[in-house]
């Protein structure tokens, strides 16, 4: 028998885009007084089609979504900035109604679109640990059995009697995730609140999120942090404007995920067939350039790990003239992470004279070396003794995708222009001073 | 499938969310379950009103008595309107006492949709909480008030004033009820409305003090003309105050139908109220 704890069926939500109504009863008594006689709405932009009383645009926030959860699931929902998640977390936590579809849920259900909602500023900590719980659907007695436990976790404990105005910022928000942390639901939704916190903080709320998980609730995770979704999360649902896009195993959907994230700068192949009217100069022409893991082809998903091939293919216009093909990395904050060139090939350098025609170069980048995130590549052909003879910015682009191998419990960012494996030692040396 | 492993699917589920809700799905439960955070609410409002506050709570006090006073100089001593024989101080101290039980439940859950926008757009839990609430902590200001009124009575009394305290007294619970479904009532349609419509804000801001002057608050009910009587019969908060004088002071007009009227435009605001209401709260994240 299976478990499902919600159950999705064809869930829609339509907003008016542009003004909702027209905000004024007069205007909208204005508007009604027109249609009653017959006239056109005079709140219409002159062309605009008359919709009965709909002025403005309707946008699908969502469209059609339909999904199961099973009991004891940590659920991912993943998507772009307003592909609808907080759309769905909305209505699942019962703040909007849907326009059609239904959900159906069994269970306590518990969410946390943000943390300290309702706090008033002028009540101390412990009187908004209790208000916050209420409203956060707990009863008075369940709060006075976990508020110990509460302030334990929140660190705040000296400041209970205070009012919360006094606290820092930090401190507001330790408390507000503490009282949200022991409300022990059945279903458990949380929205982006680990944006909040320093990171050890934000390490303790994944841990604590996690931990619920493992208690065999249901928790449903929306989050742009990857790692986090990927560490927290056995299955994830993708959505893309409204719609359901994808479904499936965590890590299958975060990787499709990021990488139609990349795809928009990627090119992974450059071809340029006729020689005429290919880019270069009186010396040089380009023919092909591209990018793949090493055993594959270009398109393919390249992670961390993944050792790549840069291919690059030149017609060499003048004989006797030695080229370097010669690649510059930038990271996407533009900064030069690295060049690298065809400078010590032997097979190419034995050629005392090369022939006119066709060339490849190919650099092989190693597994483990650059950081995750999407990199360009600037191509320079240089003549030997020469300076730069042929330049071409960003010649190609790929993006590398953090697949959380080799993680252990960092679910920030990795910082760097690269992310280079190298080999360590690390010895016990005996307990004591020596 | 036997017949027993079958289990209708639609029962197990504990909450089935769907765009409309029935029109009188008013989820009384899930109020009840949540009085906890009602009376954590008034606490709140309780609490924060008088935080940072030189006199602190004396300011429940001191509200009704300099309004009392200035009514007392200004339509007593200036424009010398009649009191029915009463101490005028305590004719307009008892009319303004009620009053502003009515006149503050109406424009505090008046606000409800739009003071709690932050909190409502967050998360769930029973809309209708908020408004009782109100009700809740405007209550134990009237209480205060109230006993403030009735010391002033004594004092007036022992100095020898002659009233007549009578049986309607035991009428002010009911009194104070039809006063909290009316302001309940007129409240949260107002509400509903102000999540589209701004403007009724105002027009309650100000609706309410014109209100005031269309019950018998200031003068007596008798020193209407017999003609426009009925404009001010038609008030439903006319017979309230009425009967609330009469019961503690003994003057004034005590008439059943009347106060069975109020009773019933209260039921017929109350219905119309918390079906609008109940409208609204779906999706007033959407037009707020």
């Amino acid at each position: 028998m299976s478990n499902t704890v919600i159950s999705v069926e064809n869930l829609s939500k339509a907003y008016r885009l542009g003004q909702i109504s027209t905000g004024t009863l007069s205007y909208d008594l204005k508007v009604w007084w027109a249609r009653v006689r017959g006239k056109p709405n005079p709140a219409l932009k002159i062309g605009q089609a008359d919709h009965s009383n709909l002025v403005g645009e309707t946008i699908w926030a969502l469209k059609d979504v339909s999904f199961t959860v099973e009991q004891g699931e940590a659920l991912g929902i993943i998507g772009r900035n307003g592909a609808g998640k907080s759309t769905l977390l909305k209505i699942l936590s019962e703040v909007t109604a849907p326009t059609g579809g239904e959900v159906k849920i069994k269970g306590r259900i518990a969410s946390l679109l943000e943390v300290g909602t309702g706090f008033h500023p002028d009540l101390t900590g412990r009187e908004n640990t209790y208000l916050n719980g209420a409203i956060l659907g707990m009863t008075k007695t369940e709060t006075s059995r976990k508020f110990d436990e509460i302030v334990d976790f929140s660190g705040v404990e000296e400041f209970i009697d205070t009012p919360v105005k006094r606290y820092s910022s930090g401190m507001y928000v330790r408390l507000a995730f503490a009282v949200a942390a022991h409300l022990d639901p059945e279903i458990l939704i949380v929205d982006e609140v680990l944006a909040v916190g320093d990171a050890q903080f934000q390490k303790k709320c994944l841990g604590k999120m996690g931990n619920v998980a493992k208690e065999g609730r249901t928790v449903l995770f929306v989050s742009h942090n990857m790692i986090a979704v990927q560490s927290l999360c056995h299955r994830a649902i993708w959505l893309d404007s409204g719609q359901l896009s994808e479904q499936g195993s965590v890590s299958q959907i975060v990787t499709a995920y990021l990488r139609s994230g990349l795809s928009e700068d990627d090119i992974n192949v450059r071809v340029w067939p006729d020689i005429a009217s290919a880019p270069g100069n009186e010396t040089v022409r380009l023919h092909r350039i591209s990018v793949q893991p090493e055993d594959g082809k270009p398109g393919d998903m390249i992670s961390i790990q993944t050792p790549v091939r840069i291919e690059v293919e030149y017609w060499n216009l003048l004989p006797a003239v030695h080229l370097h093909a010669t690649l510059q990395f930038y990271d996407d904050q533009g900064i030069l992470a690295f060049t690298t060139g065809a400078w010590d090939d032997l097979d190419h350098g034995l050629l005392l004279q090369p022939p006119v025609g066709l060339f490849r170069s190919v650099c092989h980048i190693p597994g483990s070396l650059l950081n995750n995130g999407f990199y360009r590549v600037d191509l320079v052909l240089i003549r030997i003794n020469s300076t730069g003879t042929y330049l071409m910015k960003d010649a190609i682009g790929f993006g590398i995708i953090d697949n959380i191998e080799g993680r252990l419990a960092w679910f920030d960012i990795v910082p760097g222009v690269i992310r280079p494996l190298l080999p360590w030692e690390t010895k016990y040396l005996g307990d004591g001073d020596s | 499938m036997t017949s027993q492993n079958f289990i209708d699917p639609d029962d197990s589920w504990t909450k089935i969310i769907r765009p409309k809700r029935g029109l009188l799905d008013l989820r009384l439960r899930e109020l009840w379950r949540a009085r906890d955070l009602i009376m954590l609410f008034v606490r709140r409002d309780f609490i924060s009103v008088y935080k940072q506050t030189i006199l602190g709570p004396l300011w429940y006090l001191i509200q009704p008595l300099l309004t009392t006073i200035v009514f007392t100089v200004i339509f007593g001593n200036i424009a010398k309107l009649p009191t029915d024989g009463l101490p005028p101080f305590l004719f307009y101290m008892s009319g303004t006492v009620i009053w502003s039980y009515f006149a503050s439940c109406l424009t505090k859950t008046s606000d409800t949709f739009i003071s709690n926008a932050g909190l409502f757009g967050k998360v769930y839990f029973p809309r209708l909480a908020a408004p009782v609430s109100i009700l809740i902590s405007n209550l134990i200001t009237f209480a205060i008030q109230f006993a403030f009124f009735l010391i002033f009575t004594g004092y007036f009394a022992l100095r020898g004033t002659v009233l007549h305290p009578n049986g309607w007294i035991l009428l002010t619970p009911a009194l104070v009820l039809v006063m909290a479904g009316l302001g309940l009532g007129l409240g949260i349609i107002v509400s509903s409305l102000t999540t589209k419509y701004r403007d009724l804000r105002f027009l309650v801001q100000f609706g309410v003090q014109l209100l005031m002057y269309a019950t018998p608050v200031i003068y007596p009910i008798s020193a209407i003309p017999q003609r426009f009587q009925w404009i001010i019969l038609a008030n439903p908060m006319t017979p309230i105050v009425e009967v609330f004088r009469y019961g503690f002071l003994g003057a004034g007009e005590v008439n059943l139908p009347a106060l069975a009227y109020s009773f019933g435009f209260m039921l017929v605001v109350i219905f119309i109220g918390i079906v609008i209401f109940n409208r609204v709260e779906t999706t007033f994240m959407d037009t707020v």
